[in-house]
């Protein structure tokens, strides 16, 4: 199969929707010309116009409450805010009006929406521009939390939210844009909830979310010379959460580490060693379910220690090695 | 306008059912029969009959806290928005919703809202929406002078301003956010003022006069509907209750209400349709005693629906 990066993938994704839906189009800031700032949608403007791939002003409540006010009268908008830290000036519009309305109404609305953005720390952008605020959005009713963390998921996954009644935050990651991975040129679409197990293993369950998952696998080969085999799952969509794939395989392997980048208090991680911790999960575990997160910080400019506060491939290692020995 | 006969008494109707659903509601709340609060608009109907008689049945509103008046003026079902108001199974949003959330999918109004200020960015959504279908529709969007002051009204105005959308943004200053004044809010005579700086018509009406607001909202629906892009109108009124029901009336006088009740919206309707011969006194009466009627078969429908079954609490989170 082909091999493309993940920014082509999104790029793909969101080019065969909109040939066939014509309610689907773009907004955001520099989406258009410029191509996003992270070139996603490079060149989809002049195939499809500047109505469908249109540029804002810097006004992201503005693009949420745009959005959401499409959705609601029949189209389906792809949003992008261009740094995940700058959805919190989107807040009132992605947490009070597009995840509520189809509720307050009594079922009554559908909001179709999905607000695409990247999060991630590793780009030296330091604390306005690097940070994962996936936890904020999980932990709010009416949305749904998207996580990809290959070319082959980013595609499914992203065919999969534009065709979900409902408003989806679609988490990219900007040192995932260009790894390359198979993608099917096909329209295909993964479904949202469904975990996925991107590396067997006995010995012990690493559950990984975007960035982490790369580095888990590469932990993994690490610890395989030394005999330590290790399950990598992927959740890939943080709400709803599978969380029958990742029981099923603490109960296999009765050890489990869960890794993500994002700060560690509040972290989606503390919500996955719950749910573990009260499932039938609970009486095969042969050692305490442990966390490896980002450190409880802003995000610090300088390269050392913009490095030391999130896991990398070597905490991953020495963290398991913790968890077998 | 041209006092068209069947269209006053529409028009005069409406704003005695938004006044009588709403003295009720209070009386309710009164009497400890109402779980939670709510937010009157009497003394207000002008601007919400005015701008909404305005649309057509296929046009879309967005709504605010304050939104009796708006929903009665789409043309709600009474009893669904009073079984709505109590909480009950039958209501809009089967009771999920209540005062501040009653939205009526299919008569086109897209909800009141609990945020203030929080319908003015949906509002260019739902504008992008009808321009790229061209469906020839407008969205008119309601909102208080304290919501002129959020920042996504800048964001917004500004956005349904550059993309020519088909928007009409009603601001109805009833001169107080809570009780923050809007002398003591702005450093401005008129919020319409503020068109000026998103290059959109901008225009400030007495909005206790039906009559002028109706032509003031025509005239920007019209511009709307023909390519000519938003207007912000400013409907200069006043509330005769308190904010919500928490309000002590520290912050205004009994003077100041008492004059603003001279302007009564309704009283002052009634009196120029007589006056110009376009209905009579036995008429007007009528019309009063039937949307009075019409609320009490209402309250009677709402207190006879069932509650929701908690057994369905889950549902409408997700489609």
């Amino acid at each position: 199969m082909r091999e493309i990066t993940y920014a082509e993938a999104i790029r793909e994704a969101l080019r065969q929707e909109m040939v066939r839906d014509e309610s689907v189009f773009l907004i955001g800031e520099d989406v258009g010309r410029y191509g996003g700032a992270f070139g996603v949608s490079y060149g989809l403007v002049d195939e499809f116009g500047e109505e469908r791939v249109r540029d804002t002003p810097i006004s992201e409540a503005g693009i949420a409450g745009a959005a959401t006010g499409a959705a609601l009268t029949g189209m389906r908008p792809v949003a992008e805010i261009m740094f995940m830290d700058l959805t919190t000036i989107a807040m009132d519009q992605l947490v009070n009006q597009a995840a509520k309305l189809r509720f307050m109404f009594g079922g009554k609305a559908k909001v179709p929406m999905v607000l695409r953005t990247p999060g991630g720390s590793g780009t030296g952008a330091s604390a306005h521009h690097s940070q994962s605020l996936e936890a904020w959005f999980v932990h709010v009713p009416g949305l749904k939390v998207v996580m990809p963390s290959t070319p082959y998921d980013a595609k499914g996954l992203l065919l999969s939210s534009i065709r979900d009644d409902n408003p989806v935050v679609f988490v990219e990651h900007k040192l995932l844009y260009k790894t390359k991975g198979p993608v099917p040129e096909d329209d295909y679409t993964i479904p949202l909830g469904v975990a996925d197990v991107k590396r067997p293993g006995r010995d012990l369950t690493i559950v990984a979310t975007s960035i982490m998952v790369p580095r888990a696998l590469e932990a993994a080969e690490t610890l395989a010379q030394e005999g330590i085999e290790a399950e990598v799952v992927d959740p890939r969509t943080l709400k709803p959460l599978d969380d029958g794939i990742i029981v099923e395989s603490v109960i296999k392997t009765g050890r489990v580490l869960v890794a993500h980048e994002a700060c560690k208090t509040g972290g989606v991680g503390a919500e996955i060693a719950a749910r573990i911790a009260e499932s039938e999960a609970f009486d095969y575990l042969d050692a305490p379910i442990k966390r490896l997160a980002g450190l409880d910080i802003p995000v610090p400019y300088n390269r050392n220690l913009e490095r030391h506060m999130v896991p990398q491939v070597d905490n991953i290692v020495a963290a398991a090695r913790e968890l077998v020995g | 306008m041209e006092l068209e006969r069947d269209l006053c008494v529409d028009m005069l109707s409406t704003m005695y059912k938004i006044r009588f659903f709403e003295e009720t509601v209070d009386d309710l709340f009164a009497r400890g029969l109402v779980h939670g609060t709510m937010h009157l608009s009497i003394g207000q109907e002008a601007s919400a009959v005015g701008s909404v008689f305005a649309l057509r049945a296929e046009d879309y509103i967005l709504s605010t806290h304050r939104g009796h008046g708006h929903c009665i003026a789409k043309g709600a079902d009474l009893n669904l928005m009073m079984a709505e108001f109590q909480g009950k199974e039958t209501g809009y949003c089967r009771g999920r919703g209540g005062s501040m959330h009653i939205a009526d999918m299919q008569g086109r109004n897209l909800g009141a809202n609990g945020v203030v200020g929080g319908g003015i960015p949906l509002a260019v959504g739902v504008g992008l929406s009808l321009q790229m279908r061209a469906t020839g529709e407008v969205v008119m969007c309601f909102f208080g002078d304290g919501a002129a002051n959020q920042g996504a009204f800048h964001e917004a105005l500004n956005m349904a301003a550059i993309w020519c959308l088909p928007v009409v943004y009603i601001c109805e200053n009833n001169q107080y956010g809570m009780s923050m004044s809007t002398q003591r809010a702005f450093n401005i005579d008129r919020i319409s003022q503020r068109a000026d700086s998103y290059g959109m018509a901008g225009v400030t009406v007495d909005g206790n006069d039906v009559v002028a607001v109706y032509d003031a909202a025509s005239e920007g629906v019209e511009r709307a509907r023909s390519g000519g892009g938003p207007t912000l109108v400013e409907c200069m009124t006043y509330r005769w209750k308190g904010h919500s029901k928490s309000d002590q009336e520290r912050y205004r006088t009994k003077e100041e209400i008492a004059a603003w009740k001279k302007k009564d919206p309704i009283k002052r309707f009634r009196e120029l349709l007589v006056s110009k011969g376009t209905l009579d006194e036995q008429e007007v009466a009528r019309i009063e005693e039937e949307a009075s009627r019409t609320i009490a078969a209402a309250l009677e429908f709402a207190k006879s629906s069932p509650e929701p079954d908690v057994d369905t609490i889950l549902e409408g989170v997700y489609a």
